[in-house]
């Protein structure tokens, strides 16, 4: 059984069908990469996993650990042990990160009146590389840089501990000394916890980090494609995707051009 | 009665007869006279503890710790009688007393009576002046330095009364002050009104921090009226916290920076709900070299509440710098929060700025944190709560736990 089975997904959005007839599986303890131009479907159907309620499942099924996840809402798909690191996160005025990764936690915020000293922020918080003693205090990603956000959702994912993450470009926008070290803690993360990877990149430079076991691509809402990942970021590098899904089937194809054109 | 009073109370009564039919500039009308000016005196009790247990419960959620622990000493006034005021023996360099005491104590009062909020203002303040019932004396000796907070609390016992305390703060040159000041309500008072004038003064070097913490109900009206001098080098910090509903509350308290290097910081938590219309706001008027000051406003307003949330700066000296940060949140439809806010600068050199913003929680912000693991409701409550986080800069740290309890007890009630 695999961890996470997307089945026959068909998602509409505002009414606008995204995702036709998606097929699609993380095994336990698989890096699974996913790819494809953009607005090819990598969003909606990260976001129809996670239960954001503006993406209707018109057809087929998500079983996450062998649960359909139809009518769960999102923070119960939280507390079943999946988690995401999102590329754009919002701010929150006056919601501390040291709260938020607690809560990522199962724990309550911060009370200075119960709990003298805070850990297991403080720790998580070293952990990804961000100055406790400067962040602890700090509202969710208030001023924060593209890479201090970026290590911020890691210290909530790996607060939530959780059988699948989901990455959403953890290596967008982020230098490239930062992303040596951030590709090296996610790495060391997944590594140690054996945990399931969901990510979302349109680069190769983060997977020696994270040593994908498998990619998929997207295109025009479907999956295309799926094999070895340093072989498929080869040639779509060199082909381009257009060329390289010259493998793909004929109908594959013809989506594949209208969406580049 | 008239008669006995001195020369210079005297005036000061007859230009406030003069003025008890001016309304104010801003906010509802009240018609005063619906309220109760005569009340029996309440007896004094030596320490508040010996208060009736369900006074005791109603202050606690307004700062005043019947216990007095960490409290440099404690004034309680039950409608218009002062009924504790004393300072905790072991610590010097301050006196708590009635105002009435006080003013027959210090014939100097005169130098400070209705110096920092014109007497004639408003009819609010006139009929302070006419019907002054009591209010507190606070004084700092010179090079005083209290780390613990005083605590004062100004208590409705008795229904569909109107009262008038006349509180003057004074902290001397270099001395340092903490106050925490609680005006509520008993549970079976549901009605009536309070017009509570405080004056600060803040000599030379000194330093007032004020948090005020107002626990109302639906059919009461306040109009606090309050004015701050602050001369060269010193600081005035004042918090208040208002959760609990009240019929109309309107207050625009000012700083006048006098001196060299002054400084003002506001903090304002507002919770407004049921049918609660709130007008608050503070003004800074920066009139010295160096001057500096802060407002920020936090307010949220749920069910049919009305927020009005004003802040005013105004630069009259060049090396002057003053901001403004008023943000609201909306949690209902019918909810309103207004934000105005003005800066007026006079001359060249002050740097006068601001920020606004009214909104409601957005869609984004409470998915994110329910991708965390929280459902809706808790989502939305940990937006509320950091919202009004009483994160303020500039009191000891000792003081912000207290503060943070107080305020956390009071959300608690509410929230």
């Amino acid at each position: 059984m695999s961890l996470l089975e997307v089945k026959d997904l068909t998602v509409t959005v505002s009414g606008k069908e995204i995702l036709t007839d998606v097929n699609f599986t993380v095994e336990e303890g698989e890096v699974h990469v996913l790819m494809g131009p953009n607005a090819s479907g990598k969003t909606t159907l990260i976001m129809t996993i996670l239960g954001y309620p503006n993406y209707q499942v018109t057809e087929g099924k998500i079983i996450f650990d062998g649960i359909d996840l139809q009518d769960k809402p999102i923070y119960e798909r939280a507390k079943m042990g999946i988690s995401i690191a999102f590329q754009t996160p919002p701010e929150i005025r006056g919601v501390k990160l040291r709260d938020l990764i607690r809560i990522a936690a199962g724990k309550e915020p911060w009370d200075p009146l119960k709990e003298g000293r805070e850990t297991l922020a403080t720790a998580l918080l070293s952990k990804v590389g961000l100055d406790p003693e400067t962040f602890w205090i700090r509202d969710v990603n208030v001023g924060f840089s593209g890479g201090e956000k970026k290590r911020s959702e890691l210290a909530q994912v790996f607060a939530a501990n959780p059988k699948l993450m989901i990455l959403d470009e953890p290596d967008s926008g982020v230098d490239i000394v930062s992303l040596k070290t951030l590709g090296f803690d996610l790495g060391e993360y997944i590594r140690e916890k054996r945990c399931a990877a969901l990510v979302v990149t349109h680069y190769r430079h983060i997977l020696p980090y994270i040593r994908p076991h498998r990619v998929s691509v997207m295109c025009n809402g479907r999956i295309v494609a799926s094999g070895d990942p340093y072989e498929m970021f080869s040639k779509i590098e060199e082909k381009g995707y257009c060329e390289y899904l010259e493998i793909c089937p004929p109908e594959m194809k013809r989506l594949v051009e209208k969406e580049e054109r | 009665m008239m008669a006995k009073l001195p020369k210079w109370r005297r005036e000061s009564i007859k230009r406030a007869e003069a003025a008890k039919e001016k309304r104010a500039k801003i906010g509802p009308d009240v018609d005063i006279d619906k309220f109760k000016r005569e009340e029996p005196n309440h007896p004094t009790v030596s320490a508040p503890a010996e208060l009736p247990q369900e006074i005791q419960e109603a202050a606690k959620v307004v700062g005043i710790d019947s216990n007095e622990a960490m409290r440099s000493g404690t004034f309680f006034q039950c409608d218009h009688s002062v009924i504790v005021a004393r300072t905790h023996k072991d610590i010097p360099g301050v006196e708590i007393m009635g105002m009435n005491q006080a003013l027959m104590k210090y014939d100097w009062l005169a130098d400070y009576w209705w110096k920092a909020v014109p007497v004639d203002m408003d009819k609010y303040t006139a009929m302070a002046e006419i019907n002054q019932t009591q209010g507190y004396f606070i004084r700092t000796e010179p090079g005083a330095r209290l780390t613990l907070p005083v605590q004062a609390c100004l208590f409705m016992g008795s229904y569909g009364i109107l009262q008038c305390p006349h509180n003057v703060i004074i902290a001397e040159e270099d001395s340092e002050l903490h106050i925490i000041t609680g005006c509520t309500i008993h549970p079976s008072v549901d009605f009536g009104m309070h017009i509570g004038v405080s004056e600060f003064y803040i000599k030379k070097g000194a330093t007032i921090t004020f948090t005020m913490i107002h626990g109302w109900a639906p059919k009461i009206e306040v109009r606090p009226r309050t004015g701050a001098i602050i001369e060269r080098g010193g600081t005035f910090l004042s918090n208040y916290v208002c959760f609990r509903p009240v019929k109309t509350l309107q207050m625009y308290p000012v700083a006048y920076c006098l001196g060299d290097d002054s400084k003002a910081r506001y903090h304002t938590l507002i919770y407004g709900c049921k049918d609660s219309l709130i007008d608050v706001g503070n003004r800074a008027v920066l009139k010295a070299g160096g001057a500096k000051a802060e407002v920020t406003a936090r307010a949220i307003a749920r069910d049919s509440s009305q927020i009005i949330a004003r802040g005013h700066l105004v630069g009259e000296c060049p090396e002057t710098r003053a901001h403004l940060d008023c943000r609201g949140l909306l949690l209902s439809e019918k909810a309103r929060i207004h934000a105005i806010p003005e800066l007026e600068g006079k001359v060249e050199g002050c740097d006068l700025s601001h920020e606004a913003t009214v909104g409601k929680i957005e869609e984004e912000q409470l998915y994110y944190l329910m991708s965390r693991g929280l459902n809706e409701e808790q989502a939305t409550s940990l937006i509320v709560r950091g919202f009004l986080d009483p994160e303020i800069p500039g009191l000891p740290d000792h003081l912000k736990r207290e503060i943070r309890r107080i305020v956390q007890l009071t959300a608690e009630k509410v929230l």
